[in-house]
């Protein structure tokens, strides 16, 4: 069995600023991760293999240091680490994220891919199912639990009010939540290893896909201003007897439409 | 694709469970009301499910210009497969130039597909929908980073442009009493075709014990409640407003709750929709773990708490006889929202 788990390196943080001057993200400083719910679906990954066996490959795209976190997932017990690094792969939207990931998916053997279901620097949840579609596969998101069996996986997921008892035959693709499981940490033995496997380093040229579909170039939408949440100003306080705070209240959430 | 010109009009996706719909789709209703206008263009709702025509009448009192109704057994209950099916079916054959969808499990489950299926670009979680006037354009603005930046999306060469719509941000419109609009029957064939997932069971989900966290309203207690007996006060609140329990440090110190509810810098950091403060003072590793909380109000007798300088609302005043209050009169607000409903 062959899963591969793609990761994003993200910053530790969802305390972000902008740079006033130039509109871009202040990262200066700030650690960088594995994104918790990527991190969950590579402990899921790591599981089935514990179980089952499995070979667990995983597969990140972003500027060179995103090896980093790749070698995080080597020395949590990944077998192999495929980073995506070009200029020409750079400013992609999700859509031209999830195309080139795709690209990369269809060059490496896989019955399981594993995604987390968001990441929290841009929080969209999208990469998943898009990759899914790019590649015709099915997609199960927003995984809580999940189990093999012989040729199909057994997912749980939430909609909404509703549980789903999912299952879908392999190969599909399963989006994790951070609440899937806690991973697991480095070992010494494991992070001695990670620097003895080696990381394949794919470009632009190493894919097989449309320049159209990769990059800025490829991405069919922009950022066309970003600014900082402005900050909460004072509220209003109020000293009134009981019943006038509770209908003043109650105007209130009628206001923000939480009534 | 096709001239992006050929697309034109506001598109709604009308999520429904069971035959309800999701109150998000009227929200999108009401806002898409606003952009088709400035388009001069039409609402056009799209209903996928099966046996669900009866909603038509509802989603026209309520903004829709044109419903089209894709009934058919395979779209039952949710499955992403066949649900991408009918609403890359609905798009490829009739064009919107904008479709929105709301930002809810399904929502952002379905959207990314469909705009992979149809080549066009998506912007996740909207708080704010315009219409640039210069270009006619989508101008999509949605929270990164925690919240903590806004950006604003354009999609300018691609159609339609997609957006999910975060639910409770949108506001829907007072129905049009005896309004009615015309129901397109869109048959999509081959819905179940080559299924290769199935639903092996669904069970409601038992939300009694949430993770704060998760919570979308937290009504939360700390030191003035004065004992643990009082939390059964909260309890209540919670429960009206569809809410979870959370507490300051100084009453899980003192054993009055799980330190599970805990709030704070030795406890979790939350980001309800909703946090109610009562009798919390506010000290700074409190607020430290809920001050990004979309809408704060804070109950407390100490007009000088520092809980007052972060919330939204704040209410000085004796959270034993402002709680009971507040029940009630949100409780005759549901009542009466409930009778206006569909």
């Amino acid at each position: 069995m062959k899963i591969v788990v793609c990761i994003k390196q993200v910053p530790n943080t969802n305390k972000v600023k902008l740079d006033p001057a130039t509109g871009t993200l202040l990262r200066k400083g700030i650690p960088s991760i594995i994104n918790p719910d990527d991190k969950a679906g590579l402990e899921a990954a790591l599981r089935l293999k514990d179980r089952h066996g499995a070979q667990v490959t995983a597969l990140s795209m972003g500027p060179p240091q995103a090896e980093a976190a790749l070698r995080e997932a080597l020395a949590m017990g990944a077998d192999e680490a495929v980073l995506l690094t070009d200029r020409a792969f750079g400013g992609a939207d999700t859509w031209a994220t999830s195309s080139t990931l795709a690209a990369a998916l269809k060059r490496l053997e896989h019955d399981l891919i594993i995604t987390g279901r968001q990441a929290i620097d841009g929080d969209t949840a999208q990469v998943g199912p898009q990759i899914a579609e790019h590649l015709g596969l099915p997609n199960i998101s927003y995984a809580e639990e999940l189990r093999l069996e012989s040729d199909h996986i057994v997912v749980k997921r939430q909609y909404e009010d509703r549980c789903h008892v999912i299952k879908a035959k392999l190969p599909c693709l399963v989006t994790a939540l951070a609440e899937l499981n806690k991973p697991r940490y480095m070992t010494p033995g494991g992070i001695f290893t990670a620097y003895a496997k080696p990381i394949r380093v794919w470009g632009r040229a190493d894919l097989d896909v449309d320049e159209a579909d990769i990059g800025l170039n490829g991405s069919p939408t922009r950022v066309f201003k970003s600014f900082d949440k402005q900050a909460r100003g004072t509220g209003s306080k109020v000293e009134m007897d009981p019943q006038a705070a509770a209908a003043w209240l109650v105007e209130r959430l009628q206001e923000k439409f939480i009534l | 694709m096709s001239n992006i010109n050929d697309y034109k009009g506001v598109f709604v996706f009308v999520q429904q469970v069971d035959g309800t719909a999701a109150g998000v789709a009227y929200e999108l209703l009401g806002k898409g009301r606003e952009l088709a206008g400035k388009l001069n263009a039409e609402v056009t709702v799209v209903l996928p499910g099966y046996k669900v025509g009866g909603l038509a009448a509802a989603l026209a009192r309520y903004g829709a210009d044109r419903v089209i109704l894709v009934d058919d057994p395979a779209l039952e209950t949710y499955m992403t497969e066949p649900y991408t099916r009918a609403l890359t079916a609905v798009v490829n054959e009739f064009k919107p130039g904008i479709l929105l969808c709301g930002a809810t499990s399904i929502g952002r489950d379905l959207a990314p597909r469909v705009s992979a299926r149809v080549r066009t670009g998506l912007t996740a979680d909207c708080t704010a929908l315009e219409i640039q006037e210069e270009t006619g354009d989508l101008l999509m603005t949605r929270p990164a980073f925690g919240g903590n930046v806004m950006a604003t999306i354009v999609c300018r060469e691609r159609r339609p442009q997609m957006a999910t719509v975060r639910p409770g941000v949108m506001r829907r419109l007072e129905p049009r009493a005896g309004a009615s609009c015309p129901v397109v029957d869109f048959k999509v064939a081959g819905l179940a075709e080559g299924r290769n997932v199935e639903i092996l069971e669904i069970s409601k989900k038992v939300s009694a014990k949430l993770d704060i966290q998760e919570a979308k309203v937290l009504v939360a207690g700390g030191r003035g409640l004065g004992g643990p007996e009082n939390f059964r006060l909260l309890e209540k609140l919670a429960e009206v407003l569809g809410g979870t329990l959370a507490s300051s440090r100084a009453c899980v110190d003192a054993g009055w709750c799980d330190k599970e509810l805990q709030v704070g810098q030795t406890g979790k950091t939350v980001r309800p929709n909703l946090y109610i403060a009562c009798g919390i003072s506010g000290a700074i590793q409190h607020l430290a773990g809920m001050e990004e909380a979309e809408v704060i109000i804070a109950v407390n007798k100490d007009a000088g708490a520092p809980i007052f300088e972060v919330a939204d609302y704040g209410v000085v005043g004796d959270v034993h006889k402002i709680v009971p209050q507040f029940i009630e009169q949100i409780k005759a607000a549901q009542a009466a929202k409930e009778q206006q409903d569909p």
